[in-house]
């Protein structure tokens, strides 16, 4: 649109508007550009954090690493430390930590003897397939568990969604791990028990990591129910608490939402009671939902490390656990980059969702 | 004649009786103003018109569209009168505008279902709305959002929305107090405007006696949940007969009788 002529119209009526920049191209394309370089500058910033913390740890990763006898030897000692890079100066030994984490290369784990990258590549998509269903799973049940309990406000089904979603955000997490794992598959054996997928098969060939996906894109049907078997306890345990904490947020947004004038007015001109809800009440109340949710994510991803404990599913929550206790810095620095990657990416996804939704925010 | 009739319409909240037995009538082509202090019942009056009551309240009377009773209506055809013969317009355009919805949508969704238009026949519309209620560059403005506009373009908007289906009867609830006193003249004659050539019954509901003498034709004074007085401007306004009526006008600042 050439807003020129119009604008000079509208001068003297639109206050808040600024006459020539709305011109320009697409104010969607420049607000998206603005969210990537914060995103990328964020991300310098969590390889300096991560690197300083781990690095703050007190523990020694020569103890951690070297036998009794070893740690005798000066000589080995000094030797191991060279190895690893640990006798050089901290800055130092950052540019070079940044230097590699640029070329993908995030060192050498002292455990595995494996590169980093190559453990991360394994558990990593392990845990995004557990914390993607998780996180799907309470969007769908706690946005809709939220809009009907306030749809029926002071109701039975309120009262009893409530009751539900308390018990969702109390009940700890490990304990219904625990639970469901003994109820599900050891009693009723209902559920298969722990890993990805039945240890009788192999996974299926890796494009994204996610078994579920990967045997459906290769057409292992019988791959593909045992994957989804497998993840539907642990996904369900892990999302219980977010479609809690999401069914609170979304009654008491939606609640707030039906008391707008906007929506008296949508009455007014007579719309079909869906359309208020989902064009009027839901795009309004989505603003504080997808906040809490992006929010939820991370206490999503903390939960992962009990949960893939107890299901013993292959993650970086075990992984970290397992770096964490052995003093592997660059594992457990790879982790940090990893977890920190995830945070800055959901809140870049939020983010660009607020310009979706809301013009406000879109064309400022 | 006689397009909406209220009589004795009671409205109960909670075991409060907030209307005690209204009695209104309005006209093709006049507006009806309707005054009172806040709390006397006069925006529960417009808003028991279309069934917008806060839950829980409890009706009775009869408020009759033609032959029809809006009060026994069921839902699904009252749905069909609101916005389609009856249409409102709100007190403060910057809260009664989704925020989030474009102008068009806006403007459009309500003809579709009403009208059952398409999308381009909506959107035809909807332009030739905008340039009647004088939005300056209506193809422009469509595709905008309420809040790249001031006020008084606002209402204008929300005005063009209540008119999209070419309702009967318009009920303005305060239309311009929460706008700036430079632009209530011009919205008020837009009103005026409309009333006329389009041959509206307008129930204009306003606290201020000003905005009343400006464009009512007959006015209504309510207190306490009844209409008190009843009857053409001139007369109401420079004689009035009850004493409220009285008091409300001797109440206004810088008149000189």
């Amino acid at each position: 649109m050439s807003p020129t002529s119009s604008s000079e119209d509208l001068k003297g009526d639109t206050a808040r508007r600024k006459p020539g920049r709305s011109g320009s191209r697409s104010p969607l394309i420049r607000f998206l550009a603005r969210r990537v370089l914060t995103a990328l500058l964020l991300a310098v910033g969590i390889t300096l954090v991560t690197f300083v913390l781990t690095n703050l740890v007190p523990g020694d990763p020569v103890s951690a690493n070297l036998g009794q006898r070893a740690l005798g030897d000066p000589a080995i000692v000094a030797q191991w430390r060279a190895e690893h890079g640990l006798d050089k100066p901290l800055p130092q030994q950052y540019l070079m930590h940044l230097q590699g984490v640029v070329q993908g290369d995030l060192g050498t784990s002292q455990q595995s003897h494996r590169p980093v990258m190559d453990d991360l590549a394994e558990s990593v998509p392990a845990t995004l397939e557990l914390a993607g269903a998780a996180i799907l799973i309470s969007l769908v049940a706690g946005v809709a568990f939220g809009v009907v309990a306030a749809l029926r406000r002071d109701r039975l089904t309120d009262h009893l969604l409530r009751v539900l979603s308390l018990i969702g955000i109390s009940v700890p997490t490990f304990w219904l791990a625990l639970m469901a794992f003994y109820v599900f598959f050891y009693r009723l054996q209902v559920t298969p028990g722990s890993g990805r997928i039945d240890p009788t098969m192999s996974p299926p060939p890796q494009v994204t990591g996610l078994y579920t996906i990967d045997s459906a894109l290769a057409g292992q049907w019988d791959v593909f129910a045992s994957a989804v078997g497998h993840l539907v306890t642990p996904a369900l345990v892990l999302a219980l608490y977010t479609i809690g904490l999401l069914t609170r947020f979304t009654r008491s947004a939606v609640l707030e939402v039906l008391g707008q004038d906007y929506v008296r007015a949508a009455r007014a001109k007579g719309l079909p009671g869906r359309v208020i809800l989902f064009r009027y009440v839901l795009r309004s109340a989505l603003v504080p939902i997808i906040t809490v949710a992006g929010l939820a994510f991370g206490s999503l991803l903390s939960g992962t490390v009990l949960v893939e404990a107890i299901f013993a599913w292959p993650g970086v929550g075990q992984y970290a656990y397992k770096s964490a206790t052995t003093l592997d810095l660059p594992a457990v620095m790879g982790v940090g980059l990893v977890v920190g990657g995830v945070y800055l990416v959901i809140n870049l996804i939020v983010d660009v969702l607020y310009g979706v939704i809301d013009p406000r925010v879109r064309l400022q | 004649m006689s397009l909406l009739a209220i009589s004795d319409l009671k409205v109960s909240i909670g075991g409060k009786e907030i209307l005690r037995g209204v009695d209104l009538d309005l006209r093709a082509g006049r507006v009806h103003g309707l005054a009172g202090e806040s709390g006397s019942g006069k925006t529960m009056t417009g808003l028991a018109v279309l069934g917008l009551l806060p839950h829980g309240a409890r009706t009775s009377g009869r408020i009759a569209l033609g032959e029809r009773d809006l009060l026994a209506m069921p839902a699904k055809e009252l749905n069909t009168v609101r916005g389609g013969e009856v249409a409102m317009v709100f007190q403060d355009p910057a809260t009664s505008l989704h925020p989030m919805l474009s102008v068009g949508r806006q403007l459009t969704e309500h003809m579709r279902h009403h009208l059952g238009l398409d999308r381009k026949q909506a959107r035809a519309r909807a332009l030739e709305l905008l340039g009647q209620v004088r939005i300056p560059g209506p193809e422009a403005a469509i595709d905008r959002y309420p809040h790249q506009f001031s006020g008084g373009m606002r209402q204008r908007i929300a005005i063009a929305i209540a008119l999209a289906c070419s309702p009967k009867v318009l009920i303005a609830d305060e239309p311009t107090t929460a706008l700036d006193v430079t632009v209530q003249a011009g919205v008020l004659r837009l009103l005026r405007g409309l009333c006329d050539d389009l041959g509206l019954a307008v129930l204009l509901v306003t606290h201020d006696l000003g905005v009343m003498s400006a464009v009512a034709d007959e006015v209504s004074v309510m207190k306490e949940g009844l209409v008190v007085e009843t009857g053409p401007r001139g007369q109401v306004l420079r004689d009035p007969t009850h004493p409220y009526t009285r008091a409300l006008l001797e109440s206004l600042p810088g008149e000189t009788s």
